[in-house]
């Protein structure tokens, strides 16, 4: 029995957190923040009298019965969600109740990340840009967590958000500037297609390398906190970049540091052809939460609604109490990892249909709306061909522009030009004049 | 062994009733063979002396400080009037297992000087992203030699952020301090000068001080550059390096090297703790060879000054520098093919390029690269 209460109390911050994940009532967890005490606080007394364990890294209970922690990934932790898959509330106390404009919004956003998506996957297919990412599929997690944030929180993404973008407002024109690296691109033409970036929509530059930015944004969330203005930083990532040391070490700084600290794990199945069960063992990401001393909750990524939900709570609280929150988002990567990619070589087309056809977050909104008369079949015929239209004027209008001068190869390197580099520049433009003939100048700005 | 035996020394004159400390020294003393301390088992003094510049005059009231010291009222400067600045790393806490960040706790409170969990990478990872939020981040990597998990958050990110991000994104805020170079017992671990990893990836800085009044000046300088630098201190100087340092702030301009002695028959050129052992050389070499050396401190690695080394060996016609650090790919290739591309050397005077020390003791502290 001894055994049993001591499981039980092993178990203990794993089913307190799923409790807590269970409901969204803000009530207060106790929390056991046994490890955040400054160096005076430490000077606990031991007493070797008492059978309770005193080592300093750990508080306990003493137990005599052999016995190892089962993972317990057969039933993980749950996934919360709002809407069943037809798009009907399931309980209605979860509904957030957002009002009409504010739905329509989420799905021409979505809608219109989609159509963005199909164009520009097709325009690489057909050598007009170099590259491309689709978001096929994980346009709820977008949406869902872009809408739950104030417009001044930090954003670190991995390079599968441009949908937190869009709904930002980022311009269609820039969008495709970037992926043109035409003289447009905010970023200065010097990166791969959808490494977008902006400053005003307070979304960090998207760099190649995984899961840097999960420390990085534990380290945005402390200065941000010192400056005591509310604001949280959120922080994107896939379940294969959650395998990187960076990501332990994110958690584990954000955790200790008592950071503002949004973790958002979008778990859609696939590092590239790498399945879920080739990438970790234990229960998902969120799991991993309470590891680190980290709220943890599971979400269904393709319920706009749930994603909401589950980002406001988290938002709300890591600002008022000043610590991290990890959500993993189950979805599904619908397309291909990227236009290098062909799926097809690591997985069926009938598991792709599944997902595209009976569980996509752009057909359960909609079913949302229609229920309640907010969408007809006309307003998604008027829709469909008006945001179609912009799109590929926005497209059009970043064929034609011209290239960044070349100058910018040698700027931003460092804040100032330094001699050495001046000289490679030099060098550079000796070069070219004398070889002009070479060099598609009449193609890059002046 | 005599270090054992002084180890045991310790222990017996602790007030902690602690059996190991005495029984050591009984048997110690009872073995004949440790009663004597031979040449060989003596441990070596240091390899150099340290020379002090003058007292500056232009900075105001001085104090002696030792290097550590120095940092420490860098880094008090900085908290004092930057209120966004802070410290961290492992240890740094209680004062840092050099002894850097002594005091700054108590004194500006643990939001600001605070110790991080054990991992570079999130040390670095975690500077750059209070850098990108607009603070100042002052990191520090308790040595040089475990500086490597955070190569990636170094190179791939804080050098190429602003670049990357078409200037939206810097990490200009960012300065990396870990101590540096050999010391004596080190060995691998504990002496890498690692200088020329760093040296090849554009976007960063790269300082290291020969002195207390160096380190301040240069350490504010990087504070206050506006692109992720990374600032090694010669550990060997931390204690063995005094003198008369500025009490208030001031900076020492980077990517400026400093002739520290004129000459007219070859340019020697340094970093670090071998500006002390070159210094040496070069009035060896003026005394037994009647040669005139013209020593000059690089001081900074990245961007380095390329215009005041050739400067000089265009006065003197021949070049050497010494480092520690790896002969193949260390800086010394990078500062040696310069000077030829940039002079144009005719082949038939081609500059003589070393990367070796003139010594006077013994040698026993080097890497075993």
């Amino acid at each position: 029995m001894a055994a049993v209460s001591s499981m039980s109390k092993m178990y203990g911050l794993c089913f307190r957190a799923v409790r807590q994940t269970a409901g969204l009532k803000a009530y207060r967890l106790l929390q056991r923040r046994g490890f955040r005490v400054t160096v005076l606080q430490l000077q606990q007394t031991f007493d070797s009298s008492l059978e309770k364990p005193q080592f300093p890294g750990a508080s306990a209970e003493f137990v005599d019965q052999l016995e190892f922690i089962q993972p317990n990934v057969i039933s993980g932790i749950p996934v919360y969600r709002v809407m069943d898959r037809q798009g009907n509330i399931i309980n209605p106390s979860q509904d957030p109740q957002l009002s009409k404009e504010t739905v329509l919004n989420f799905y021409q956003k979505m809608t219109m990340l989609n159509t963005m998506d199909r164009i520009l996957y097709e325009s690489q297919r057909q050598g007009r840009i170099s590259f491309y990412m689709t978001n096929y599929g994980e346009e709820g997690t977008h949406i869902g967590s872009a809408a739950a944030l104030d417009p001044n929180d930090l954003v670190f993404g991995q390079y599968r958000e441009a949908g937190v973008l869009m709904y930002r407002g980022f311009p269609l024109d820039h969008f495709m500037a970037q992926c043109y690296a035409n003289a447009d691109d905010l970023g200065k033409g010097r990166q791969m297609p959808v490494h977008y970036g902006s400053k005003d929509l307070n979304f960090v530059t998207i760099s190649s390398p995984l899961a840097t930015q999960i420390p990085q944004a534990a380290g945005a969330a402390y200065a941000v906190k010192r400056e005591n203005t509310n604001r949280a930083v959120i922080c994107y990532f896939g379940e294969g970049a959650a395998s990187e040391g960076d990501a332990h070490a994110g958690f584990n700084f954000s955790a200790t540091l008592e950071c503002p600290l949004i973790f958002f794990c979008r778990n859609n199945g696939y590092a590239i052809s790498t399945p879920t069960n080739e990438q970790y063992r234990g229960d998902g990401i969120a799991a991993r939460g309470p590891g680190y001393g980290m709220l943890s909750i599971r979400v269904d990524g393709n319920d706009v609604f749930a994603v909401y939900n589950a980002t406001k709570e988290a938002r709300r609280r890591a600002v008022a109490e000043n610590q991290p929150f990890l959500i993993e988002a189950m979805t599904y990567r619908i397309g291909h990892h990227s236009t290098s990619d062909d799926s097809s070589a690591y997985r069926s087309v009938d598991e792709v249909n599944y997902w595209d056809k009976q569980d996509h977050p752009i057909s359960r909104l909609r079913h949302y709306m229609t229920a309640r008369g907010w969408w007809s079949e006309d307003d998604e015929r008027s829709w469909r061909k008006q945001s179609r239209k912009t799109v590929m004027e926005a497209f059009e209008r970043a064929e034609r522009r011209l290239k960044p001068n070349p100058e910018l190869l040698f700027t931003d390197v460092y804040q100032e030009m330094i001699p050495s580099l001046n000289k490679q520049r030099e060098s550079l433009w000796r070069h070219v004049q004398q070889y002009k003939e070479n060099y598609p100048l009449d193609l890059y700005e002046k | 062994m005599a270090a054992a035996a002084r180890l045991f020394l310790r222990g017996a004159n602790s007030k902690l009733s602690i059996a190991p400390g005495s029984l050591g020294t009984t048997l110690l003393k009872l073995s004949p063979n440790c009663s004597s301390r031979t040449k060989t088992q003596r441990r070596h003094a240091a390899h150099f002396t340290f020379q002090p510049d003058p007292v500056p005059s232009q900075y105001g009231p001085t104090q002696k400080m030792n290097l550590f010291q120095s940092i420490t009222s860098a880094l008090d400067n900085t908290l004092a009037s930057d209120p966004t600045a802070v410290i961290f790393g492992e240890d740094v806490a209680f004062g840092g297992v050099f002894r850097c960040t002594v005091g700054l706790r108590d004194k500006y409170g643990k939001d600001r000087v605070f110790n991080t969990p054990l991992c570079e990478q999130g040390i670095v990872g975690f500077g750059i992203g209070v850098a990108v939020a607009g603070a100042t981040a002052i990191a520090e990597i308790q040595f040089a030699d475990y500086i490597f998990p955070a190569f990636d958050q170094i190179v791939n990110e804080a050098a190429k952020y602003r670049y990357r991000s078409g200037n939206m994104f810097d990490c200009g805020n960012l300065t990396i301090r870990a101590p540096w170079g050999c010391v004596g017992h080190g060995s691998l671990y504990h002496s890498q000068s690692p200088e020329a990893f760093f040296a090849h990836c554009p976007g960063l800085k790269v300082v290291i001080p020969r002195s207390p009044i160096q380190a301040k000046g240069l350490l504010l300088s990087c504070i206050a550059d506006k692109n992720p630098c990374i600032f090694f201190e010669p550990k060997i100087l931390y204690r063995a390096a005094v003198e008369q340092v500025p009490e208030d702030p001031y900076t020492i301009p980077l990517s400026q090297a400093e002739v520290l002695q004129e000459g007219s028959d070859v340019t020697l050129v340094a970093w670090g703790t071998q500006i002390h052992v070159l210094k040496e050389v070069a009035s060896m070499a003026q005394e037994k060879l009647g040669v005139s050396c013209e020593v000059i401190d690089l001081q900074t690695i990245l961007p380095w000054d390329i215009e005041t080394v050739c400067k000089s060996v265009v006065k003197t016609g021949r070049l050497l520098i010494s480092h520690e650090a790896p002969v193949t790919g260390g800086f010394a290739s990078e500062i040696s093919s310069t000077v030829q591309v940039r002079l144009k050397w005719p082949v038939s005077h081609p500059p003589h390029s070393h990367v070796f020390t003139l010594c006077t003791d013994d040698v026993n502290c080097w890497c075993i690269h």
